[in-house]
């Protein structure tokens, strides 16, 4: 953590101190509000208990489980292209991502790796939710800080990834597509040019985003200098992903991880930002979208020509053992931690998701805040509610 | 009401009914205008989409469905509401609407009161709406209407006096209180000599022109001054707790009060009802002035519901160190500067 | 090009928004006005599922697979007349009721990718709402109905070494 954020946190604090000083003398008492469940600000069923002093923020508490749909205990009794299709429905909004870290692990344990071409539609597809996912977040963060227009916009230009998708796979938000092997078909004539087209056009929404909400001189006054979650304390509590980017950490599983997608054979750069603040993970955010176009520009380019789908058994029995892989999803890192016994269905799956770590430094960070920037650090950090409960 | 110079004399209880007619459709009208062109229409097609287009065509009649759809609403309050505070507080605001329509004039003979503190009546009725979001906060008996309540209040009061200030300069270049006479000097000035256009007093109190579009912004609570109705953090404020047939009278209340001040800006810097290259006292303007003051109202108005789709909201200190540290100031040299100029030219 | 001025951020926004709604006025939106104008979802979409009967065997396969058990299969077996004289009658397969709970389904399309014999088929037909619940049940006759509406296999990129399939009609 350099100096910088370091002088912007000391004052941000002696300026909630003094402020606390005057509540003292005033003694004024305590008020406990309940942000949700139902509420607008919280993407889902996330309810946080916050005890207020005035417009400050003494205490602040997440109660999770709203949404909990017992994703562990169904992974029980399904068989593992039934766990697929359930597994989409985890994180919504870049839902073959959720996908791609299960594949891996079972095909790891089945010891059958997928053929190159294979690989590459598949890491094609988990960019294209990549920019579904966090385009949306680039709106949607603007709406939480009162600006109604941006995410329209998000919307509008998020249709036309979800069609090239939806032309491939079938499925708008729930592909179902990757396959123990390598993937379910192959990419129908015309869909090359036409994605293509599509990354144009999300490269234009994102210099409309940085005109229209990053260069706005309200939302940098109300995203700079609040929620600074410095390098260490992102790192004891588990975040990951563009929150612990946005602190400094140069840490990205596509880079550093050494699964089966092919993000080594691309020429790409992690983006991070020293600040560490609201505003930084936002910046990043936006940047990695622009990232993620090239990288799916890259990869439309250079898909070699081979089959989609290595020699496995119709009825698929994985052999017994247990196999854990992680990757960089659009919220976070996710991962899956495979149990199997040999049979049709896994013996036990373990889901790790990236919003429940993300979620559980709100105590921290929103200690001593105003409740504007409460929704400003939430709506920063990004969370899905379904990647929360499962 | 002076005679109209029509061929009747009407008696004093068919002027009044006349009166009470027009004074609704005074307030009315701004509120479905703006209602209509720039919630409706100009925000979808800033948001890329084409906003309500079923009812009626174009989705014209959009706002006469959703006052049906209110007037069949329950009429519900929470239990610990305080009852009396809850239902009038309203009618307060709606009561601080009507009055503010009084002053504006919409050409030479057609005005409802011609006062020569005119000014000084419509900023001072402009604050009663203070009074009544405060009563609409306390009385809805919930934290998030209290906490949205507190923050009106502060707000509100910050920016009436950049409002009254800003003003102050037309009144010290116009020499009067009186909104008509505003006007006249408007129409028969002249810029530097050349009495084409008249005199707006836009080109000479810009300045002053824009603190008072942003002294609006915030007291109609618009983004990016909506703290107090900050849907993502408390859930529309102290609106919260209303439903049905009282929020429909706070809506249009809030419409009304856009229209009506956005009137008064283009009547104290646009020129009112006067259109350059007519003689002012002409019975003409009788008859065009209002079309040309709603036509102006609606220039000015664009530029206020513009910002409102654009820009996010600032936080509660940073508004109040906007008001008090930048536009109290800036407003205070603009004083300075036109009572200077004023008598050096 | 000269001096370059740095506009504010503020006016910059401005700048986009005014130019959305100069284009949404002078080039019509972005949304489509459902029901009047309707805009086909690409060949692939998962509408609803189409059942070619003939190829049918009633292995149970899809039903098995089914996620939600939505899919409800009844047959029974019969004797088919020998394929030369003086040989043994054939054990068949007749399918008598082969049901698909839509309102249970949950469209992911492990049925069609299970059966052996390409007897079922994805349609992007989807304006089939019922206002009853029961009548999303479609029954044989009906799945045999949409499978009017499925369309050509569409054709691969170059590159691909995946067969072409046909629909059988």
């Amino acid at each position: 953590m350099n100096t910088e954020a370091s002088a912007q946190q000391l004052s941000y604090i002696e300026n909630q101190a003094s402020d606390a000083r005057v509540n003292i003398e005033l003694e004024t008492e305590g008020m406990t509000l309940n942000l949700g469940p139902q509420h607008p600000a919280t993407h889902g069923t996330l309810r946080i208990i916050v005890r207020l002093d005035g417009e400050q923020v003494v205490s602040a508490e997440p109660v999770m489980g709203y949404m909990h749909r017992g994703y562990e205990k169904l992974t029980e009794v399904r068989t593992y292209p039934q766990v697929t299709t359930l597994v989409n429905r985890i994180d919504w909004l870049g839902s073959f991502a959720n996908e791609v870290p299960f594949i891996l692990a079972a095909e790891r344990l089945m010891e059958v790796e997928a053929p190159a071409r294979a690989q590459w539609i598949r890491t094609a597809l988990f960019e294209l939710s990549r920019i579904a996912n966090v385009v949306l977040f680039l709106g949607d963060m603007a709406v939480q800080l009162g600006a109604t227009t941006p995410v329209f916009y998000a919307f509008r230009d998020r249709e036309f990834v979800l069609n090239q998708i939806e032309s491939v796979t079938g499925g708008r938000f729930h592909p179902n597509f990757d396959r123990i092997g390598g993937v379910k078909d192959d990419l129908p004539k015309g869909w090359i040019q036409e994605t293509k087209d599509v990354l144009v056009r999300i490269n234009s929404f994102c210099e409309e985003m940085e005109d229209l909400v990053v260069g706005n001189e309200i939302f940098q006054t109300r995203t700079r200098g609040i929620g600074i979650i410095p390098a260490d304390t992102g790192l004891a509590y588990g975040l990951s992903g563009a929150n612990i980017r946005s602190s400094g950490v140069d840490w990205d599983l596509r880079r550093d991880g050494g699964v089966g997608l092919i993000h080594d054979q691309l020429d790409w750069k992690v983006w991070t930002h020293p600040d560490g603040d609201s505003f930084a993970r936002y910046w990043v955010r936006l940047q990695e979208v622009r990232e993620s176009c090239k990288m799916v520009g890259q990869i439309l380019d250079g898909i070699p020509s081979g089959p989609i789908m290595a020699k496995v058994p119709r009825i698929i029995k994985v052999p017994p053992g247990e196999a854990y892989v992680e990757t960089e999803n659009p919220l976070g890192i996710m991962g899956y931690y495979i149990i199997s016994k040999g049979d049709l269905v896994p013996y036990r799956v373990k889901i790790r998701s990236a919003s429940f770590n993300n979620v559980s430094i709100t105590p921290w960070v929103l200690k001593g805040v105003y409740v504007p920037d409460v929704i400003s650090i939430l709506a920063s950090l990004y969370f899905i509610l379904g990647d929360i409960d499962r | 009401m002076t005679v109209f110079n029509l061929a009747i004399e009407l008696a004093y209880w068919q002027q009044t009914v006349i009166r009470s007619i027009l004074g609704l459709v005074a307030v009315l009208l701004p509120a479905g205008t703006l209602v209509y062109l720039y919630l409706f229409k100009m925000m979808s097609f800033m948001q890329s989409r084409l906003g309500p287009m079923e009812a009626g065509p174009y989705g014209s009649l959009q706002l006469l469905a959703e006052v049906g759809k209110f007037l069949q609403k329950e009429d519900l309050f929470p239990r610990a509401a305080d009852r009396v505070v809850f239902k009038a507080a309203p009618f307060v605001v709606l009561a601080s609407t009507f009055l503010l329509v009084l002053v504006l004039p919409a050409g030479p003979d057609a005005w409802f009161i011609n006062i020569d503190t005119g000014v000084f009546l419509a900023l001072a009725v402009s604050s009663i709406s203070v009074i009544g979001i405060l009563m609409a906060g306390w009385g809805s008996a919930s934290k998030y209407s209290l906490i949205g309540g507190l923050r009106a209040a502060g707000q509100l009061v910050a920016y009436e006096l950049p409002l009254v200030l800003a003003v102050m300069g037309v009144v010290i270049q116009a020499g009067t209180l009186n909104v008509q006479e505003i006007v006249l000097a408007q129409a028969n000035g002249e810029i530097f000599g050349w009495g084409g256009i008249g005199n707006p007093f836009l080109i000479t109190q810009f300045l002053g022109f824009v603190i008072f579009l942003i002294a609006i912004q915030a007291e109609l609570t618009q983004p990016p001054f909506d703290m107090p109705v900050a849907e993502s953090e408390i859930v529309t404020g102290y609106l919260t707790e209303y439903t049905g047939m009282r929020f429909l009278l706070f809506f249009i209340g809030e419409f009304a009060t856009a229209g009506i001040f956005s009137a008064l800006a283009a009547t104290f810097f646009l020129g009112g009802w006067y259109l350059p290259g007519l003689d002012p006292t002409s019975n003409l303007f009788n008859l065009i002035g209002p079309l040309v003051l709603v036509g102006k109202m609606l220039l000015v108005s664009f530029l206020i519901f513009w910002f409102r789709f654009t820009y996010p909201r600032f936080r509660e200190d940073q508004l109040q160190q906007l008001a008090w540290k930048v536009l109290v100031p800036l407003s205070l040299v603009n004083i300075v500067a036109t009572g200077v100029l004023k008598v050096a030219f | 090009m000269g001096i370059s001025i740095k506009v504010p951020g503020l006016i910059k926004g401005l700048g986009v928004t005014f130019k959305t709604l100069v284009r949404t006025l002078t080039k019509g939106s972005h949304t489509v006005q459902y029901p009047r104008v309707k805009e086909a979802p690409t060949l692939r979409a998962r509408g609803v599922i189409a059942l070619h009967e003939e190829n049918c065997t009633a292995c149970m396969l899809c039903a098995r697979e089914c996620p939600d058990w939505c899919i409800y299969i009844e047959g029974h077996k019969y004797k088919a007349p020998p394929r030369r004289p003086g040989g043994k009658p054939r054990q068949k397969n007749a399918l008598d009721r082969f049901d698909i709970d839509f309102a249970l389904c949950m469209y992911c399309g492990i049925c069609v990718e299970v059966c052996p014999f390409e007897a079922l088929f994805w349609s992007p037909e989807f304006e089939f709402s019922e206002p009853k619940l029961a009548d999303l049940l479609h029954d044989k006759d009906q799945l045999s109905k949409w499978m009017e509406t499925v369309p050509e296999f569409e054709e691969y990129e170059d590159g691909s070494e995946a067969k072409q399939l046909k629909v059988p009609r």
